[in-house]
């Protein structure tokens, strides 16, 4: 399923630019250009030839791995696009590091304490986590903890005074194998606020489900027998239950994730951090047409492949699930 | 032999002491019970009052400039303050419903009408014509949703009505496979074989009996979707792609904020806090419809 899936959305990909009203080249270059310039980019682009020609051109230049040049750095996109993409991944794991720990475990305490205080305050909390614009988060984390209390850095993904020295762009994996905890802490410390704001919407997902699926197995037989043994509380609820309520979790953690890659184009705008949201982000102000299109394409294929994880997940994690 | 007695059937109605409720006023009776759906419905009436109400309502117009008034915190004049350009944000925050408002009913009105049309053409005639419509709605979900809606935006240009399109297109699968699903379960049922037997055209099965079978969870997805174009569409505003200066769009707003946090906090405030109440009342009163609508479903 997933070879036509991924051929589909190269051909999406591949029709949103050509669906722009007139010639790309054109707008890309405004009005006032020359007719000899537009003609230059409209060969260059190679939207002078048939569209099913430049499909399999384009198609082949995936498969090796040519994504295009960038028209406003004239750089291949392949070689350019890595920082960023390693900045996204590295805010996106941070976030949904977060959202898991805290969202099972306010779920599943909500569970166990039905009706109580916490149960009350942690759903509310939740409620009003996923109808929280996190654009305004944001905003607001930005304006208490950087502006009125000074805890955390404003925006950025490094102190620029100490700049780090890139190896794999990860700056927690490169700082740690530089040895040198000061900018380790710099990374942390940067990465707090934006992870934190992108974290919210999952966190508060993965709580709602995590409550109603645990809910839903401590009614079981098998709870109660586990109780009845005389297991404590805290094995039952950790042991017992959760490994038979993690199912649906894992599947909205699954799609949380790779929501968080279109999220992040909005948390990276407004902490100025330098990933593949911003990079696509900022293709749209220049009108740089193979930035926005290979952008696009990346994100959709680690979505993809996000959630073919999690389907091979179910079966690693529930004997009952085979896949022929 | 005895003589056969025709007796009419009794209707329900004839039954002593119970009342013949139909199957949406035993939802409406269910959702009234619901406290918290209620809560919702009242977010979501109160705002879309102050949408029809915003010309008597707004103290200021919501373009009007007294640079001489810029930035000026909360106070008895300007109870949510003024932005940069001196304009009052409280009456921008009111016009701003109708904007949030307007996007998020019509996209999705858009995304039902084309999802449903393709949700039963492909339940209910199958085959190829399933596998084609299928794998379009696999495809479309396969990208983030507001990252689609980014690319198509960034094709077409930023405008609002462009930001309605794309939400409008990026939320066509998710309807499209609800109706599918249902039409597969409907065509099963026995009157559906009956109408079919009788001579019945597909188009007046489709729409006289299938589409009508279907409308609980189009309405419950439909509040819910609302919820979520209002913040996709505030989230286009946010980054520029959707409502352009001077219409005070709420994620618009926001994005003006963000240059005078230090100076002018309550700039951004209002805004955000108009967006989160507005996604909660259809958030709440989707949940609530959902349980009314579908008691199964109750969590």
């Amino acid at each position: 399923m997933i070879i036509p899936v991924l051929l589909g959305m190269s051909l999406v990909v591949f029709f949103m630019i050509r669906a722009i009203p007139g010639n790309p080249a054109q707008v890309i270059l405004g009005q006032k250009a020359t007719k000899e310039a537009v003609a230059a980019l409209t060969h260059k682009l190679g939207l002078d030839e048939p569209w099913y020609v430049q499909y399999v051109k384009y198609i082949g230049g995936l498969l090796r791995g040519d994504l295009g040049e960038s028209i406003r750095t004239g750089a291949p996109i392949a070689k350019e696009i890595w920082p960023y993409l390693a900045a996204t991944l590295e805010l996106s794991l941070a976030a949904m590091l977060i959202a898991i720990v805290v969202g099972v475990n306010a779920g599943i305490i909500s569970a166990w304490f039905q009706n109580s205080w916490f149960d009350y305050i942690a759903m509310v909390l939740a409620l009003l986590g996923v109808s929280m614009p996190i654009f305004w988060l944001g905003l607001m984390e930005q304006w208490l903890f950087s502006i009125q209390l000074d805890w955390l850095p404003t925006s950025g993904r490094e102190d620029v005074r100490n700049p780090i020295e890139a190896i794999t762009h990860l700056y927690l994996i490169d700082t740690l194998l530089s040895g040198n905890t000061e900018q380790f802490w710099q990374v942390v410390q940067h990465l707090v606020l934006p992870s934190v704001a992108l974290a919210t919407i999952p966190m508060a997902i993965i709580a709602r489900m995590t409550r109603s699926s645990m809910l839903e197995v401590m009614k079981s037989d098998y709870i109660r027998t586990a109780r009845a043994k005389g297991l404590s509380m805290f094995w039952v609820v950790y042991k017992h239950s959760l490994k038979n309520a993690i199912i649906p979790v894992l599947t909205v953690i699954g799609l949380q994730t790779g929501l968080l890659l279109g999220g992040a184009i909005l948390t990276e705008t407004i902490f100025s951090w330098p990933g593949i949201g911003r990079y696509i982000y900022d293709a749209i102000g220049y009108r740089d047409y193979p930035v926005i299109q290979s952008g696009i394409l990346i994100i959709a294929v680690i979505f993809i492949f996000i959630n073919l994880i999690v389907d091979l997940l179910y079966a690693a994690i529930d004997p009952r699930i085979k896949y022929n | 032999m005895a003589e056969l007695v025709r007796t009419p059937a009794t209707p329900p109605t004839a039954i002593e002491g119970e009342k013949n409720v139909s199957l949406w006023g035993e939802a409406w009776q269910r959702f009234r019970k619901n406290k918290i759906a209620l809560v919702g419905a009242g977010i979501v009436l109160f705002f879309i009052m102050i949408a029809i109400l915003a010309p008597w309502l707004a103290p200021y117009d919501y373009k009007e400039q007294q640079l001489a008034e810029r930035l000026q915190p909360p106070s008895s004049q300007h109870w949510f303050g003024t932005d940069d350009f001196g304009r009052d944000i409280l009456s921008r925050i009111i016009y701003g419903a109708r904007i949030s408002l307007w996007v998020g009913f019509f996209s999705v009105l858009g995304s039902v009408v084309v999802g449903s049309l393709l949700g039963i053409v492909a339940g209910y005639y199958g085959r190829w014509v399933d596998g084609i419509i299928s794998r379009l709605f696999d495809i479309m979900l396969a990208f983030p949703s507001i990252l689609l809606a980014i690319g198509i935006v960034a094709v077409l240009g930023p405008s609002l009505q462009n930001a309605l399109i794309a939400i409008a297109i990026i939320n066509v699968p998710n309807f499209g496979r609800l109706i599918r699903s249902r039409v597969l379960t409907i065509k099963q049922e026995e009157y559906i074989m009956a109408a079919k037997a009788i001579g019945m055209s597909d188009w007046r099965i489709l729409f006289h009996h299938i589409l009508p079978n279907s409308l609980a969870p189009i309405i419950v997805q439909g509040t819910l979707a609302i919820a979520t174009a209002i913040i996709e569409a505030a989230a286009l505003g946010f980054l520029g792609l959707g409502a352009q200066p001077p219409n005070p769009e709420w994620g618009k707003m926001l994005s003006d904020a963000k240059d005078f946090l230090t100076q002018a906090p309550w700039t951004m405030v209002f805004p955000g806090l108009a967006i989160m109440l507005t996604v909660l009342g259809f958030n709440l009163m989707g949940d609530g419809l959902r349980d009314a609508l579908d008691p199964r479903m109750k969590s």
